[in-house]
């Protein structure tokens, strides 16, 4: 009995992990290419809106995912050309990104809110989902979560096991180097780019489509912020991207149990555990780091102009 | 094809001008182009947007009203993106000055003798709870390097929570029948009327007031000289022995202050009072004014007004044209992501290469 409760806390804290490991997943390999792309936020809640819109008109979810993840990485690209192609600010193009999201999701959503579909349907195998104590775990989620720790696994493979990876990273710690030796600087980064806008928008789509499945304005609510974080927190590694987010859910089910059981706390306090929580690990991240020899990309966010 | 950038020897000031100009057009073109998707006639919409706002007194008065705000945040904020330092938390420095100095009027509500004080010392209490407020990400990047882009945007969250915690709880007026909101303040803690019946507040001035200081310390101080020095030539500046710690904590402080003030005189002139909502994304659409305005006071001070104007034209077209609200949000963005890239025309050459992908080989 209580460790069904144990795996339905477990269940719970996945869900709430999944958009931070999407979204999060996407921008490590932005920055581990030497970008710094602010505009999380605002590509995945356009992602939110878009996945919501295309599923309510198709009726299908899986379309709904790639409507988000195509939104996401359209928003990317005008990044991409404004920082990769054209030089710009990265920060500031960042912040654009990110009103400009929030402007056209509202925009796209505009006719759905209110509107609710059924969630997006969970893994059931007979025999093995009703397994006591893990079998919901193991083998009932919905694709999104499955997604999910596949792109975490895929990246890591990709960035550590493969040619391709090794020189994104090159390019992400010194691209004028390694644009001396020939390699496609600018080619990289914008494919690291669209990869995650895709990935944050299919962390929106993941919201409006199966986390609470309806649209609302802003439903974000900071998450594309606090991914960024993380990608921080994990030091730029994938597998420490999905622990940390797992550490973020835990944090964000815990506070909902918080506010439900009314321990007299003001909920307030309690909404704002998870950005004090954000603040709190970089706080904690920091001190334990040794003086010296920071873990970032060493061209990240530096703008990257070759000249022939 | 190929893009390349040649970077240029010097700036050109035509071109400096040119940009913004020519990304504004650019984007009021591909805002047409929406309008008319969504079924509007563009020039209607135009009409609508950027000159019925201008043709009356009562419309007049509320872009200046909006724009006070947003240039003196971000005026303050010009310091800090000159420093290359990203304090992108504003709104949370400008609801901390609102909530601090809004508390003081609470607190001197129905107060016997005089009362001269009060109005200073709540701006005075706003402007340093902003300052407070800019020095936690300030502080934390300085000791520990944490990034103030991510500290900064986090404490919004914060500040919002713990203005509705306030309104909800400790501020709420106790006579209210339980809405979330303070006591209406007295006359003397509401900022003067400029002319009697009309909305226009003495805020305004406090602002122009503000961007008129930041211009003088930015052109014609030692301070204003390192700043500029920073952002410009990051090795030049320590070579000059100018200390990054002094100065990103100044400029934290400066933006913070100017967020702060410019919360407090939109609570103690159009608001009247403390409620959970007290800014319509003023930290936030300030950023896009400092980018707009190229970071200088003079350039913060028109695009302030541009941006006021779309905004109040964008309230104009929600009633006439049921244009939604939300297409005013998108043109600010898309703005500013065309102000960034035109950029690219005064730093560098643009030159295209012809030639596909047969043109490779040697570089």
């Amino acid at each position: 009995m209580s460790l069904d409760i144990v795996q339905m806390v477990l269940v719970t804290v996945l869900a709430a992990a999944t958009p931070l490991i999407l979204a999060g997943i996407g921008e490590l390999v932005v920055e581990r290419s030497g970008v710094l792309n602010l505009g999380v936020e605002g590509m995945m809640v356009l992602g939110a809106a878009a996945g919501f819109a295309v599923a309510a008109w198709t009726g299908s979810t899986g379309l709904g995912a790639l409507g988000g993840a195509g939104a996401g990485l359209l928003l990317a690209a005008l990044f991409g050309l404004l920082t990769v192609v054209l030089a710009a600010n990265q920060v500031a193009s960042g912040l654009a990104l990110t009103i400009l999201g929030l402007g056209l999701s509202g925009l796209v959503g505009a006719g759905y809110v209110g509107m609710k579909r059924d969630p997006a349907p969970h893994l059931d195998l007979p025999g093995l989902t009703d397994l006591p104590g893990i079998g919901r775990l193991l083998f009932g989620h919905d694709a999104f979560v499955y997604a999910a720790l596949l792109l975490v696994a895929g990246v890591w493979w990709f960035l550590w096991r493969t040619r391709a990876g090794l020189t994104l990273r090159a390019i992400g710690d010194d691209h004028a180097a390694t644009h001396a030796l020939g390699l496609k600087v600018r080619k990289v980064r914008f494919l690291a780019v669209l990869f995650g806008g895709a990935c944050a928008g299919l962390a929106g789509a993941y919201l409006s489509l199966a986390y609470t499945p309806f649209w609302a304005p802003a439903m974000t609510a900071g998450r594309g912020w606090i991914a960024l974080a993380l990608v921080v927190f994990a030091s730029w590694r994938p597998l420490r991207v999905a622990a940390g987010a797992l550490l973020f859910g835990g944090a964000t089910v815990l506070q909902l149990h918080a506010q439900a059981a009314g321990l007299g706390l003001p909920g307030q306090l309690l909404s704002a555990v998870p950005y004090l929580a954000t603040i709190l690990a970089l706080v904690l991240l920091s001190l334990g780091r040794r003086r010296g020899g920071s873990l970032a990309p060493a061209a990240l966010g530096r703008v990257f102009a070759p000249s022939r | 094809m190929r893009l390349d950038l040649l970077p240029r020897a010097r700036r050109s000031r035509r071109l400096d001008l040119l940009a913004p100009a020519l990304a504004f057009l650019a984007a009021v073109l591909i805002g047409g182009i929406a309008v008319a998707a969504l079924g509007v006639p563009p020039g209607q919409a135009f009409l609508t947007y950027f000159v019925a706002p201008l043709s009356e007194v009562w419309s007049l008065q509320e872009v200046a009203l909006k724009a006070a705000p947003l240039a003196l945040i971000a005026t303050g904020l010009a310091f800090c993106y000159r420093a290359n330092l990203w304090n992108i938390g504003a709104e949370g420095q400008y609801v901390a000055g609102g909530l601090a100095g809004g508390w003081v009027a609470v607190a001197a509500h129905g107060s016997q003798g005089p009362t001269a004080w009060i109005l200073p010392a709540m701006l005075l209490a706003g402007t340093c709870a902003g300052i407070a407020y800019a020095m936690i990400p300030a502080l934390l990047r300085v000791r520990l390097g944490v990034s103030e882009i991510l500290t900064s945007l986090m404490l919004v969250y914060v500040a919002q929570l713990l203005l509705d915690y306030m309104v909800r709880g400790p501020l709420r007026d106790p006579q209210g029948y339980n809405f979330p909101q303070s006591v209406s303040f007295d006359d003397a803690a509401r900022l003067p009327l400029l002319m009697a019946g009309e909305s226009l507040h003495a805020g305004v001035l406090i602002g122009l007031v503000g961007i008129g200081l930041a211009a003088l310390v930015l052109t014609r101080t030692l301070f204003g000289f390192e700043v500029r020095t920073v952002g410009a030539s990051p090795r030049a500046a320590r070579f000059a022995g100018f200390s990054d710690a002094r100065l990103t904590l100044a400029v934290f402080a400066i933006s913070g202050g100017a967020a702060g003030l410019a919360g407090i005189c939109e609570v103690a002139g159009r608001i009247g009072q403390l409620q959970p909502e007290i800014s319509p994304g003023y930290g936030f659409t300030a950023i896009i004014v400092a980018f707009l305005g190229r970071l200088s006071p003079p350039g913060i001070l028109l695009a302030a007004l541009v941006i006021a104007l779309t905004t109040i034209g964008g309230e104009g077209a929600q009633i006439d044209l049921k244009l939604p609200l939300d297409l005013t949000r998108a043109f600010q963005g898309l703005l500013l992501g065309l102000v960034l890239g035109a950029d690219v025309l005064t730093r560098y050459h643009v030159r295209i290469v012809p030639g596909g992908a047969g043109a490779k080989g040697i570089p």
